[in-house]
């Protein structure tokens, strides 16, 4: 059984408003059956300072990542984590977290490599919440386990990989990572830890369009009209194109993703989480630096 | 060699289960004490430590008995970062120059938070660790 959608008007604007929830609409809903509150954050204890109530924690490392292979988990430990946190394959889920829903984006992502259908992020995130001095918890929730069925994920519709990147070359590549990233001059974003890519610079042809801008100041996403500027007007993106869209480890890549997809509507946008640590490092892989895009080399043949 | 008491606070950790190593972490990041008010009149004397996601200043002091004491600030929303800071405030704090400056720079990485909050988000620890200890060398030098 899924919630009743939200109807707040800024929404109706957006190609598929019922992926998003205001807060007032949380507040009112968050008790109903069928419905599972998620926090999602990059501060891995944010959740313990204080929470809302009834929502469960799902952390993009210590859950989300497998713990050997540099993937997602697989279908039977998906089934795990949301049967633990009580989450059914019917259930409506809304994501929040910190830092403009960054991370929660990227839960919604993997949640979505697995089907799971109605999955929403409130917008504004946690900032908004409290801004808007909202209850927030430190009391446990009480979880009722589910038993949801293993489904294995699919990766194709929504990942690319390298090699899906090298045959992608002459269509839309966007690099959402900051300036200084992106020209080169430095391989991880300002203030951020060094996770250790060899080379600076981005993939050539991508249009630079760090990912914060699809968020207003309060923490929501802009409207309509101000997004379809930045992404149509400005980055060149056209109805039918098929995107990819890339950052250092594909979680503020998945916010950007979130945007073209469901609130632009663009049905062909692939988020390539192996990004610039994968791309920085691989051998043989054509990189330009500075500002400027670049041409795009020929695409490679599939192999 | 480490010292005692970050070898207690290790033991402390390592005794616990995964979920409680974090609730351990969050205690730490509550009891990291206010900075001292010359310090919140000269916010000019602190050094970001860049390496971390949230904003993190951090100020070294070699008192008149060369006792070393680490000042540390970062925002509530930043409980991670705060734990990571009040456990070497809390660790290192009064311990002589030479002894601070023995402490293994992987020290982060032995307290059994990998799993818990994921080696990615230890590097911050270390780059304190490794800011404070710097600025030591430079205090003890001048």
């Amino acid at each position: 059984m899924s919630a009743p959608f939200d109807t707040t008007e800024k929404f109706s604007a957006y190609a598929h408003p019922s992926k998003l929830v205001s807060t007032q609409w949380l507040a009112q809903h968050r008790g109903d059956a069928g419905l599972v509150v998620v926090e999602s954050d990059e501060d891995v204890l944010l959740y313990e300072v204080g929470h809302i109530r009834g929502s469960v924690k799902i952390d993009w490392h210590t859950d989300l990542n497998d713990k050997v292979n540099r993937d997602y988990i697989d279908g039977a430990a998906f089934a795990a984590l949301l049967s633990s946190k009580g989450i059914a394959r019917e259930s409506t889920v809304v994501i929040y977290g910190d830092k403009s829903n960054w991370w929660a984006a990227y839960a919604l992502w993997v949640f979505t490599l697995f089907g799971h259908d109605d999955v929403r992020l409130l917008d504004g995130g946690r900032e908004k919440w409290l801004a808007e001095e909202r209850e927030m918890t430190t009391d446990a929730s009480s979880v009722t386990r589910t038993d949801y069925p293993v489904v294995e994920r699919d990766d194709a519709p929504i990942r690319a990989f390298k090699d899906d990147v090298l045959g992608h070359f002459g269509q839309p590549l966007i690099d959402v990572r900051s300036p200084e990233e992106y020209s080169g001059a430095r391989t991880t974003m300002p203030a951020y830890p060094e996770e250790g890519a060899l080379r600076g610079g981005h993939i050539p042809s991508a249009a630079s369009v760090p990912w914060a801008r699809a968020a207003d100041t309060d923490s929501t996403f802009r409207s309509r009209s101000e997004l379809d500027a930045i992404y149509r007007d400005e980055a060149g993106l056209t109805d039918g194109d098929n995107v990819i869209a890339y950052c250092r480890i594909g979680e503020r890549s998945s916010h950007t993703w979130f945007v073209l997809t469901y609130l632009l509507g663009f049905e062909n946008v692939r988020n390539y989480d192996g990004s610039w640590t994968e791309w920085g490092n691989a051998v043989a892989v054509p990189i330009a630096v500075g500002t400027e895009p670049g041409d795009a080399p020929a695409p490679a043949p599939r192999r | 060699m480490t010292t005692d008491l970050l070898a207690e606070i290790r033991e402390d950790f390592l005794a616990l289960e995964q979920k409680d190593r974090l609730l351990l972490l969050l205690e730490f990041a509550n009891e990291l004490p206010k900075l001292p008010q010359k310090f919140q009149d000269h916010p000019d004397l602190l050094e970001r430590v860049v390496e971390c996601q949230s904003p993190v200043f951090i100020f070294v002091e070699v008192d008149a008995d060369g006792l070393f004491h680490l000042h540390a600030t970062a925002p509530r929303e930043s409980p991670t970062t705060r734990g990571f800071a009040s456990i070497l405030a809390q660790g290192l704090d009064g311990l002589s120059v030479e002894r601070v400056l023995a402490v293994p720079d992987d020290y982060p990485q032995s307290i059994g938070l990998n799993e818990a909050v994921s080696p990615l988000r230890l590097r911050g620890m270390s780059a304190m660790l490794g800011r404070a200890k710097r600025q030591v060398r430079e205090r003890v030098e001048a």
